[in-house]
This record gives structure tokens, sequence and C-alpha cells, in this order.
């Protein structure tokens, strides 16, 4: 199919709108048996008119279309440890860095050192279990929020606005993020990643009683060639540097 | 042209042939699905790094007691054993019968989701690629086994880990074509303001995926009604338009998925002009544009993926009839459009004939009421290419010969413009064809071309025109018009 060459230029020039020729219909155009008429056409989602171009967009999705290519390894870079204070992982993949450090590090409360997994979450959390004004308002009105992404609803208590999550948005009833204040104390922190001598129910338990202290030894302390950030412990020998400040300041 | 990623979705090198053949069982069963309106794809997102595809690419098929003990063994001990316990569950899960061991098995869904859940980024991360082999599962029992986890895998996608959010959207995105049953349940979790808020992260690997997932609920049979009218409400369409924009930032692998899910909206008709006002056609002319020259500029670049969607975005959007009332700045008039649209049905020609049907399609909707348009095809030399791709097929040759008569329809001043040259020769071809219903189109046009261009009629019986009309008198369909154009020929 041969393009005449000033059609390239026309492209790269500006934008413009043709100046039309007069336009004059005879009546009898379209009269019997001729019955052409100029019209726009529209198809419908389930026309047989798109099945060439739906099957080339499926094969895509299949990914049989394109030529296949070679795995490309993760970039490694030299090791370096994470920042944060407390915190000694090594890392050889910057993937893996961004991954650990927003998982722990990024939305993490500054009171209990519990970790979420986005900053809605976090300032609920915040709200809800460490500001006394918010207890105080919360008596004379509903403050509880819903914490579906889009939803306004409020609610008087923790557990009516459980209801509404389980009722109207299907949520699982033991929802690991919508946990009832429990009495503070420090063995009470089940939500911080252990090194692991938890037991099948605890990630899932979350309306239960505090879940018992780490079977840790006391004193044990963590070194650097494990790669478990130091501050996760249940209370016992990690660094809780911001004790009793009331500032709600939010990790970075 | 696409992203550095794609590489990680593709199977392992086969032979040319080889792959030739799977394409072709491929495209069979794709084309049968899709005539039975059962068109669905999965995604399957895999990460295998090479030291662990060298270990042997086909895994074991694990039983019970192996699932078990690796659920086990993923929940204590240090983390890198635990992350081990999983990635050999994850490589057992590649194998439909370790998912349905799986499955069956009491209590290993909620395990799976506790170890998602769990605040240790890898064991998350491996969990989370479980999930997603499940999730690919062709078998239904196997996919809404995985419900318990959506509401997580929602929440997660207003988190900051890229990867991982990536992750949680292509197994959204398998599960939610999965049937109505899951999409029942994601709807009221919130899975439509979960995405818009998504949408506005910086990357590039989150937005394909984040389009995919959506043009996957966007295929829905009860789309129309119960799902689009919410996401037209959202803040989604700006966004994906945004997205469409050309320019320097403008990613081929994220814009093909958004203008796939901008087709499932507009060609679902619930609310096209609500896209209008947000300067959808605009856009997406400019889009045209860029490809045109992005076809000039590059060889193989898969761009018929995003120019077919493209393509029928702004053939659909052009029939609203909103366009006649919405401001000069909405509507569609620049030229350029044409000469784009040629270039690109230039590309087609050789690499996707299947193609210039919706090239033309889209021709004819910009020239059917548009005097400036068909202007533009006489003045920028476009008839002739045009009749170049009469050969191709019947379907074709009736849309270029409609395209031909919404020019010669508008009168004299154009059917002047379209003789002598190539036009009459060509219609004597096409009179030649045993298709009725292209015999039928270059009839019509014959008969404006001798109302509007008398001068004609003698260089048609000169080159025994009334021969070709004769063959076809006996044709019923065809019949009274070629005894028209007889006479009309005798008393010119």
């Amino acid at each position: 199919m041969q393009l005449p060459p000033a059609l390239r230029a026309r492209l790269a020039a500006g934008p413009g709108t043709a100046e039309p020729l007069p336009v004059a219909r005879d009546p009898t155009a379209n009269a019997a048996p001729f019955r052409f008429a100029a019209r726009p056409v529209r198809f419908p989602r389930e026309h047989e008119f798109f099945e060439d171009g739906d099957v080339q967009r499926h094969l895509y999705l299949q990914d049989v279309l394109l030529q296949v290519a070679d795995v490309p390894e993760k970039p490694r870079v030299p090791a370096f440890t994470c920042q944060v204070a407390g915190c000694c992982q090594v890392f050889d993949a910057l993937d893996d860095y961004e991954h650990h450090y927003h998982t722990l590090h990024r939305n993490v409360c500054s009171f209990c050192k519990r970790a979420f997994p986005s900053g809605h979450l976090l300032d609920a959390h915040i709200l809800e279990w460490h500001d006394s004004l918010f207890q105080i308002l919360s008596e004379r009105q509903d403050m509880y929020q819903c914490l579906v992404e889009g939803c306004t609803e409020k609610f008087k208590t923790s557990r009516d606005r459980k209801d509404h999550m389980v009722r109207t948005h299907l949520y699982p009833v033991d929802f690991r993020f919508d946990k009832p204040k429990k009495s503070r104390s420090p063995a009470s922190a089940e939500v911080q990643g252990n090194s692991g001598e938890r037991s099948e129910g605890d990630a899932m338990e979350i309306c239960t009683e505090p879940v018992v202290a780490s079977p840790a030894p006391v004193g044990e302390r963590r070194t650097c060639s494990h790669r478990i950030p130091a501050t996760i412990c249940f209370g016992q020998g990690a660094a809780r540097g911001f004790k009793s400040s009331k500032k709600k300041t939010k990790q970075h | 042209m696409w992203s550095r990623r794609q590489g990680r979705l593709r199977p392992v090198v086969c032979g040319v042939e080889e792959l030739r053949r799977r394409r072709r069982e491929r495209e069979a069963v794709l084309r049968k699905a899709r005539r039975e309106q059962q068109l669905v794809s999965k995604r399957l997102l895999r990460d295998d790094a090479p030291e662990e595809a060298g270990e042997g690419c086909v895994s074991a098929i694990l039983g019970e007691t192996e699932v078990q003990q690796l659920l086990r063994q993923a929940q204590r001990g240090t983390e890198e054993k635990r992350e081990r316990a999983l990635v050999s569950l994850r490589r057992g899960l590649q194998h439909p019968e370790t998912q349905q061991t799986f499955i069956q098995l009491e209590g290993s869904m909620r395990t799976l989701v506790g170890l998602l859940t769990s605040n240790q980024a890898q064991l998350q991360l491996e969990a989370a690629r479980c999930l997603h082999e499940l999730s690919h599962s062709e078998q239904s029992t196997v996919a809404e086994a995985c419900l318990p986890a959506t509401s997580y895998l929602l929440t997660y996608l207003s988190s900051h880990s890229s990867d991982f959010i990536e992750l949680c959207l292509y197994t959204l995105g398998n599960l939610i074509v999965e049937s109505e049953a899951v999409r029942r349940q994601l709807l009221p979790q919130g899975i439509v303001p979960a995405l818009a808020a998504c949408i506005q992260s910086p990357h590039v690997a989150v937005l394909e995926a984040l389009g995919f997932a959506l043009s996957q609920l966007l295929q829905a049979k009860e789309a129309p009604e119960k799902i689009i009218p919410s996401i037209l409400a959202s803040t989604l369409p700006q966004h994906m338009l945004q997205l469409l924009q050309p320019g320097p930032k403008l990613n081929p692998g994220v814009a093909v998925e958004f203008a796939w899910c901008l087709h499932y909206i507009i060609c679902s008709q619930v609310s096209n002009s609500l896209l209008i006002v947000h300067g959808a056609l605009s856009t997406l002319g400019l889009l045209l544009l860029d490809m045109a020259e992005a076809v000039q500029r590059t060889e193989d670049t898969g761009l018929e993926l995003l120019a077919c969607p493209v393509l029928r975005c702004v053939s659909n959007l052009l029939t609203e009839a909103e366009m006649e009332t919405v401001g000069g700045q909405m509507q569609l008039r620049d030229e350029r459009v044409v000469a784009a649209l040629f270039i690109l049905l230039q590309f087609f020609f050789q690499k996707q004939p299947s193609l210039l049907p919706e090239g033309l399609w889209l021709l004819n909707n910009l020239t059917a009421n548009s005097p400036s348009f068909c202007t533009s095809l006489l003045s920028l030399d476009l008839i002739e290419p045009l009749l170049q791709l009469l050969p191709v097929s019947n379907v074709v040759s009736v849309m270029v010969l409609t395209v031909l008569c919404n020019v010669a329809e508008k009168g004299p001043a154009y059917c002047q413009r379209l003789w002598p040259g190539p036009l009459l020769p060509a219609l004597l071809q096409t009179l030649l064809f045993s298709d009725t219903e292209v015999v039928g189109q270059s009839l019509e046009l014959l008969h404006l071309l001798f109302l509007y261009q008398p001068e004609a009629v003698q260089v048609f019986l000169q080159q025994s025109g009334l021969q070709a009309l004769e063959k076809h008198h006996e044709e019923a369909q065809l019949q009274d018009r070629v005894y028209a154009l007889q006479q009309t020929a005798l008393q010119g």
C-alpha cells in the first residue's frame, strides 16, 4: 500500500481542519432502488466484528504473542544494611529492600511499634488506640470510621464498625487490621512479625487474649548476623525510642 | 518498547515453529471461546530466578503430607527456613494436583492468609506468590478457595511496596474473571475505590497490573449494569485518560491495558458523554497521531496491541449524539487524524491485515457526516491508497467502497475530484467480484458517480461496463439497481 510522500509531512505539520468543499445533494441520490446513506456505525460489546482484535488481545495476555526474551536477573548491588534504627537486615537487591522497608518501617506506630500496610490504617490505629481525645469524643459522637477505602460511615463503637464491615463489605470477622483495643501491656504485641517461635494460631488470633510473651529467653540479644531486626521482640530487651513521647510521629 | 518487566512474563525459549504451532492452537481455542462469549484469560506472573529454574523446570507434585509439612515449616523457624518452605510450596502449586490437595486440606488457606498478613516482608511476598499460583488455576474450586484473602489483597493495594502491590493486582485480576460470585464479594469489599487510590502510583509495573485487573473487571457480563456506573463515578476515568496522553511519560504496556479498559467502557454504552466531557476524544486523537509517528520510527513494536482498542474507542465515541452539541475542543476535527489513520492502515496492511476492517470502520465514522474530512481525503491524495486495499478481502472491499460513497454522496464538487482517476477502473474490477455485498456497494457508488459526474458514463460504456453489469442481472439483491444503472448508461 503506497502512501503519498506528502502525507508524512502533513502529519508532522501543525493541526488544521480542511476547508470543506461545497456540499450539494441531489434528492434522487438515495431514491429507490438505491439506498446508500452515509452514517457512522456503532458496534456493541459482543459483536463478531471484534473477534479478531479480541483474540489478539487475549493471545497477548496469555503471553504467546510476542517473542520470548531471557528472564532478566534481579539486579544485584553491593550488600548494604537497612539504615532504620535498630534494624540490621542486610540486602543485596534493591527490590528486596524496598519491600522490606515498606512492610516493616514505613507505616509504623511510634507508640507501640506495630506496622501497618498503609498510612490510612496507621492513622486509624493511632487515633483509636493512642489518642485520649478520641476516647472522650467517641462517647458523644460516632468516631469509629469504616476502614474500607472509599466508605465514609462512622460508628459509635469498634464493635459496630466491625459489624458494618462484615455485613456491608463482606469483610472477614477476624480481619487482622481491625482489632479492638486491649489493655496496654508490652507483651500484647503479636502484630509484629517475630523470629517465629510462633504457633499457627497466632497470626489470625486477634480477638482473643493477649498473646503469651515470647519464649525467647530474657536478655537474649540478637546480633546483626541474624536477619531479624532487633526491635522485633516482645518488649524484652528491645529498645523503645519513643516511650513517653505523645507526639504522633510517623516514621518515613 | 515494552517495559523491562516484559521478559519476566515470558515462557522459556522454544523453537520458532513450535511457537507458531502453539499460537495457532491457542488462537483456535480463543476464537471458539469468543463465539460462545466465554473469552477470559488469566495472567501468570512467574518470577523464577535463573538458579531456581536450573534445578529442573519441572517441579514435583506435592502430596497431602508434604503440603502439611511445608505449611508447618512455614510457620516456625528462622525467616530463611520459613521462606524456603513457602518457595517449595509455591513450586508445587504450579501443578493442578497440588492445588487441589492444598485447597482440600483443612486450615490451609487460613494458614496461608496468616502468612500473607504476617508483617514479615519475605514471607508475605512468598505467601502472595502461592496465592497467585492458585488464582491462575482454571478450576473454579481452586480460585474460589482464595476468597478469604481478597479483603487483604485489597487492603495491600494502598501499601507502598510496588512488587507486592503488583502481585496482589494480578492475583485479583485472575480471581475477578473466575465467576460472578467472586465479583459479588469484591465489589462491596471496595475494589473500585481501592483501584482508584492505587492508580495514582508512579510505578509502571503497578499501573500495568492495575490496568489488567480493571480490564478483567470491565469484561464481566454484568459490568454495564453493576460495575461501569461506579467506575464512571470514581476518579478512574480521568486517571485513565491521563495515562493515555502521548508524551515522554507514556508507557506502552500501561497504555495498552487502559486503552482496553476504555474500550470495554465505551462499547457498553453506559455514559460515554462523561468521557467526552473529560476530553477522551482529543486525548485519543493525539494518541493516534503519536502512534502513527512511532510506527514510522521503529520496526516491530507490538503497536497493533495498542492501536486496536484506541481505534475502537474513537470510532464508537464518534457515534455519540453529544458530538453535535459539545464544543470544538472536545470534537475531533484535526485532519492529521486522517493522515495518521492511513499510516496505521499501511502498517496493518503489512503486519496485521485482520485489523484493516477496524481502521476502515474509523475512517467511515470520520467521513460519514463530515464534509471536512471527506475533503481531506481528496486533498491529501488518499483515494488511490484506499483503492489499493480493495483486493484484500470482501469485508475490506465493502468498507472501502462505503467510505468512497461517503465522499461521493456529498455532491458534484466531490465527485469531480474522484474522476478521472483510478476510481472507475477499480469499480469495473469490483463489479466482477462474486460477493453480493461488494457488488451492491459498487453499484451504489456508480450511481452516485453517474449522478454527479455524468461524463463518467461514456468512459464506463467504452470500458465494457454494461457487460460487467449484465453479469449480475439475475441476482435478486442486485437486479433493481443493475437495471437502473443500465438505463442511466444507455440514456447518457
